[in-house]
């Protein structure tokens, strides 16, 4: 089946001009979810300034393995993204949607870890305002390690959910040959957000697992 | 000083005068800028209307001159204003050693007032002119703030920390105070009148409030009952940092930090031994938050301070 | 000629008007209509809690419990800065001339442009329902620990409502950049863009990056008041000063998104009721980036008594001034670009000339807020509260007021009645000054903000600022009436019936549903007015009697 011509909106003169403007569109929302997160992690750093030893303390009690395969798995569904990007801009229909379910299944096994984790923690007793109970000798500033634990990583897991929403979108448009060789921007703008989720990961990572650690 | 002036506050300080005198170097400096944008305005409106004869040749277009010369002259007549402002805000706010210093806890909806002496008063402020007071703050719920206008003088009073202010007034009379940072229903009604006496008025005030013990006694006797004494006392046997000659001083900490020994230090010393240690001293010292209350501690702090004048050898 | 092309082409107006044709249009002139609506009910819902604010005022016990009045304030500020007027000039307006005065056929994202509107509605019904279910007492800052564990009012919902209202702005401004930087006729390079186009782009930077700020911020809070954690609490250890420095890191930019729009607008109006070119372009071209960049460095000027140490309120202090510096250059262009125009008091013109100098009077005695030592005893009493409104209502509502005079006829084909609206503008103006002048001296003479009660003394003040209020209604409600009034009977109005230069003035009034039939080609810069021979050239080069 030859693939239908795909046509740019009224607004725009032609595709390219089109997939500029998706493009910087993305690019100007990372900023701004570059200064949402930056103010979370700017209230850890501040507390972290205040109350070092509760923090490092805190910080002992998560679950560095969830974190650190996590990490692992975000790493490289970023590399299948990029792989799946480059695939669909050479026209390589089949391997771009299996590079694609590859990053989907790595994203959803992301959740399925901090799912793990959450529990874990659950029963740790550490979750503020359900059951957080103060371990002995433990300084009450943890609690605000926990709070920031839980705020940050809940954000970063709905960023997940909509990353990942928007991969089965790019995906289901690759099947319907809306996403091809010759108008491939809506993968690209999806790769960069994606890889944004990812960036934010590495930024999380040591100030949840490694502050009282290193 | 400038009370000639319409509409214009009764000052009663040293702080008022010298703010003063900035305000209403300001106010000229404003009036005058507005006068000139107003007065270009009015003569180009008129002069230059459609259908008037004033010639249009020659229309002013090149600008970068104009513009940056404009720009400099206002830059450089703000940053003395700009110099002005910061010189006295920083001698408001750094407070010299009081004479008399007066305990003050804000709570919804009241100031509660304490003096050395021990005398108490709600929404009410004794002083004597012409001496040095200073006002130690703190708040026993939310912020709050202390506004004397006859002084000029204004400072949050932030729950978790202990804040300063100081004046000297030198009218006797009566003026108000307020609350200007809102903390709930009865903001507005959290006012009160501090009372400018003379000296010897102010001795006959002192007396007549029936004396119990000075507020550093009460403190004496809850540093007891706290079990300060177990760790701080003369004849303890844990090491721990004798208090004598400590107020006003410098403290060296563990992590190399140098914090000089004021209210608020005092203050994260009993609430929050944990986020920082006296270097040379293990960190043993048990939290207190939430079992001392803002006026104990205040009664606590007036007593360490108490103890400042005392012989402190080993600092 | 005219009449032919409207038969030709529909306008965007009666294109398609079914129910569903609005509600789900991309058109960005139907989205800014519907913004319009969305705004102007705002306003009102603000104006009558500032109407019962004043009326309470007028008495030093008033009418009012303290409960309601401190709800009032709180609802009047947090609708008219949210919901009314950051989203003012740049929803409306904005929305409906950037595609028009770059040469585009719409926004670049017509869909998010869309979603925006119904975000902003959407949040606008949480904070209704805040409302109606007991209000929120907080005043529009939310200082904690006030909000998060005393207050007993909606907060949770107030903060919901910021939060979702955010995304709104985020997402028009998003639009705007785009859209900006992407879609400009041939020929539109960026020393063409017409003024307004450049103020709506620097407070699009400004809201992309400020917002996010204030949403990690309400989120926080929602949180902390929802669940009871203690971020903000000093007896679990939170600081309630980080919410102050958040809060502001936002809501001080905020100041600006709220003053640039109207800035580049002015310049538009005065340019073509003074018929000459506006002076210094590129001067005032980057003095509204520079305020942009600027504006993120100052906010610790609103807690000079907060308990912040000495050099850090030094150092924001000396940053204000330098702020300030842009403004004053913009200031003296405007006044200069009068010099040897050919000036028409028309009730736009009116509006931008009385901008002008409302602005001045609001920013100067921001300067004096921006002094330290004058600072401490002003600091929350009315005198801050003058300053703002003189340069919130008096310099940008005008400037706004302003705008969709001058702009009514493309919107609508229509002309609005001249002598109502030069009567208009003019009641504003001095009803305006009658009701904030007098704050300034109760101010200085420390009558503290949000205070229900005050001593009898201060009572003629009072009764003056409230006289003032009820002159101001009428002026700001008769626009309703006589706007309305032109939509049936207004005489119809050409393509360019001010004799502008922009590109929107090419297309006929109201426009067809793409804007132009042909991309227009830009050849020279806005402004090309001459006053001594009394000739315009249009941008798209073209030289007019
Ligand atoms: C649109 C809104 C807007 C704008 C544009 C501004 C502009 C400015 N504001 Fe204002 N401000 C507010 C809205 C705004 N403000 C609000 C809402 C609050 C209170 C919030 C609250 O607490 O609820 C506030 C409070 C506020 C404070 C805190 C007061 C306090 O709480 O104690 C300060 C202090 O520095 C300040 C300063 C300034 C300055 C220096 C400018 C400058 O940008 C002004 C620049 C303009 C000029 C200077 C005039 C033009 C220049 C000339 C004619 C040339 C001559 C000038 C020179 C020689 C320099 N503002
Ligand atoms: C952003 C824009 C904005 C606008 C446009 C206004 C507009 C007005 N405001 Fe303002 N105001 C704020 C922002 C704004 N305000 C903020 C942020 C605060 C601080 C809140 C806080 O402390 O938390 C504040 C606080 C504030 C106070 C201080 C309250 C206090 O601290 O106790 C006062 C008091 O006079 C006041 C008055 C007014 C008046 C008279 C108007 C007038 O200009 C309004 C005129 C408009 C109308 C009147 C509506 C149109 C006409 C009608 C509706 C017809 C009449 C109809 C009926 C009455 C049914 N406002
Ligand atoms: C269990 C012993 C112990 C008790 C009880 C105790 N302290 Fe301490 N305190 C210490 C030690 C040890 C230090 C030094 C290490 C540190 O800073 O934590 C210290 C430090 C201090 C300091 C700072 C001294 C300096 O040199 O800077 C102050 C002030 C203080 N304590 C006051 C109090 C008060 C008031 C109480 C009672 C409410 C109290 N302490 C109860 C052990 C104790
Ligand atoms: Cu206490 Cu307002
Ligand atoms: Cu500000």
């Amino acid at each position: 089946m030859p693939s239908a011509t795909i046509r740019p909106e009224t607004q725009y003169a032609t595709l390219h001009q089109q997939g500029e403007a998706a493009q910087l569109g993305m690019w100007v929302f990372l900023a701004t979810e570059t200064l949402f997160f930056g103010a979370l992690i700017f209230t850890y750093y501040l507390y972290r300034i205040s109350y070092p030893e509760a923090i490092a303390h805190a910080s002992e009690d998560t679950v560095l393995w969830c974190g650190s395969v996590n990490l692992a798995l975000l790493l490289t569904s970023s590399l299948t993204m990029v792989l799946a990007i480059n695939a669909a801009a050479q026209g390589r229909r089949g391997a771009a949607m299996a590079l694609l379910l590859a990053t989907i299944v790595l994203g959803f096994c992301f959740l399925g870890v901090k799912g793990y984790e959450y529990a874990a923690d659950y029963s740790d007793k550490v979750v503020p305002a359900v059951n957080f109970t103060l371990k002995p000798g433990e300084p009450p500033a943890s609690e605000l390690f926990w709070i920031y634990y839980f705020v940050a990583t809940g954000l970063h897991a709905i960023h997940v959910t909509t990353g990942l929403g928007l991969l089965l979108y790019v995906f289901w448009r690759l099947r319907q040959r809306r996403v091809t060789a010759a108008y491939y921007a809506p993968i690209e703008v999806v790769g960069l957000y994606w890889s944004f989720v990812d960036t934010v990961w590495i930024f999380l990572f040591p100030t949840i697992y490694l502050a009282g650690r290193l | 000083m400038y009370q000639w002036l319409p509409f214009w506050p009764p000052i009663s300080s040293k702080q008022g005068i010298v703010v003063d005198d900035l305000v209403i170097a300001e106010v000229v400096v404003s009036t005058l800028i507005v006068l000139t944008v107003f007065g270009m305005m009015v003569t180009f409106c008129v002069r230059y209307r459609r259908g008037s004869q004033a010639s249009r040749a020659h229309l002013m277009r090149k600008t970068w001159r104009i513009e940056i010369g404009w720009t400099v002259a206002t830059l450089i007549a703000f940053l003395a204003l700009f110099a002005w402002g910061a010189d006295i805000y920083a001698w408001l706010f750094r407070s010299p050693p009081g004479d008399i210093e007066i305990y003050i806890v804000g709570k919804q909806w009241m100031w509660k007032v304490q003096h050395p002496g021990g005398q108490r008063e709600i929404n009410a402020l004794h002083v004597p002119t012409g001496k040095t007071i200073r006002l130690v703050f703190a708040s026993q719920d939310v912020v709050h703030s202390f506004f004397i206008p006859a002084f000029r003088i204004k400072h949050d009073v932030v729950p978790g920390t202990n804040e300063t202010l100081w004046f000297k007034a030198d009218q006797p009379g009566v003026y108000r105070f307020e609350c200007t940072q809102y903390c709930g229903d009865q903001h507005a009604t959290m006012t009160g009148e501090v009372t400018v006496m003379t000296p010897s008025d102010y001795e006959h005030w002192l007396t007549d409030q029936g004396v119990g013990q000075s507020l550093a006694e009460q403190g004496e006797s809850l540093f007891r009952q706290y079990g300060c004494s177990g760790c701080h006392g003369p004849n303890s046997t844990v090491h721990a940092p004798s208090l004598n000659g400590l107020y006003g001083g410098l403290v060296h900490l563990q992590d190399g930090s140098v914090r000089r020994a004021d209210e608020a230090y005092l203050r994260d010393c009993i609430l929050e031994p944990r986020t920082f240690t006296v270097a040379g001293y293990p960190p043993v010292m048990p939290n207190f938050s939430g079992q001392i209350g803002e006026d104990d501690l205040m009664k606590l702090i007036a007593y360490i301070q108490s103890l400042a004048h005392r012989s402190a050898s080993w600092r | 000629m005219a009449m032919i092309a409207a038969e030709a082409e529909p306008t965007y107006l009666d294109n398609e008007n079914t129910i569903a044709s609005w509600l789900l249009t991309k058109d960005h002139k139907r989205i800014a209509l519907m913004f319009l609506a969305s705004i102007t009910a705002f306003f009102f819902v603000g104006g009558f809690a500032a109407t019962l604010i004043r009326l309470h005022l007028a008495t030093p016990n008033g009418l009012l419990q303290p409960s309601m009045y401190n709800r009032m304030f709180t609802m009047h500020g947090v609708i008219m800065v949210w919901f009314f007027l950051i989203p003012s000039i740049p929803t409306t307006l904005g929305n409906f001339l950037i595609p028009l005065m770059i040469g585009a056929h719409d926004l670049a994202f017509p869909r998010i442009n869309l979603m925006s509107w119904y975000v902003f509605n959407l949040s606008g019904l949480v904070l209704l329902y805040a409302l109606i279910m007991g209000g929120v007492d907080t005043g529009w800052t939310f200082y904690t620990p006030y909000s998060t564990s005393f207050s007993n009012g909606y907060v949770f919902a107030a903060a919901l409502a910021v939060f979702v209202n955010g995304f709104s702005s985020i997402m028009t401004g998003l639009n705007f950049v785009v859209t900006i930087h992407r879609l400009r006729a041939p020929g539109m390079t960026w020393d063409r863009l017409p003024l307004f186009i450049w103020g709506i782009y620097s407070v699009s930077i400004v809201m992309l990056l400020a917002t996010p700020v204030l949403a990690m911020d309400t989120l926080l809070l929602a949180v902390e008041r929802f669940v009871g954690t203690g971020m903000f609490d000093p007896l679990r250890g939170g600081d309630p000063l980080l919410w102050q420095h958040m809060f502001w890191f936002y809501s001080h930019p905020a100041v600006y998104i709220m003053i640039l729009p109207a800035m580049g607008l002015v310049s538009e109006l005065i340019a073509c009721y003074a018929r000459r070119p506006i002076f210094g372009y590129s001067g005032m071209t980057i003095a509204m980036m520079a305020i942009a960049i600027l504006s993120f460095f100052v906010w610790a000027h609103h807690m000079f008594v907060a308990g912040i140490s000495i050099y850090s309120a030094i150092l924001f202090s000396l940053t204000t001034f330098f702020v300030a510096v842009p403004s004053a250059i913009k200031v003296f262009n405007w006044t200069v670009s009068l010099h040897k125009g050919a000036i028409i008091f028309d009730a736009p013109m009116l509006y931008a000339l009385g901008f002008v100098l409302l602005f001045t009077i609001g920013g100067v005695t921001g300067l004096m807020l921006a002094t330290l030592g004058v600072d401490v005893p002003v600091h929350d009493t009315y005198f801050v509260i003058a300053h703002f409104h003189y340069i919130m209502v008096g310099a940008t509502v005008s400037a706004f007021f302003g705008g969709v005079h001058f702009w009514w006829p493309k919107m609508t084909g229509r002309h609005y009645p001249e002598a109502w609206a030069r009567f208009a503008a003019i009641l504003a103006f001095a009803g305006f000054n009658l009701t904030f002048f007098p704050q300034y001296i109760l101010g200085n003479l420390g009558m503290p903000r949000r205070y229900y009660t005050y001593p009898a003394e201060w009572q003629s003040w009072n009764l003056l600022s409230s006289a003032g209020a009820s002159i101001l209604a009428v002026a700001y409600a008769l626009p309703l009436f006589y706007l309305g009034w032109s939509l049936f009977y207004g005489k119809r109005a050409d393509p360019n019936p001010w004799r502008a230069t922009g590109l929107e003035w090419l297309t006929p009034s109201p426009p067809p549903k793409d804007n132009f039939e042909h991309t227009p080609t830009v050849l020279i810069g806005p402004y090309s007015y001459d006053p001594e021979s009394d000739r315009y050239t249009t941008q798209d080069g073209v030289s007019h009697a």
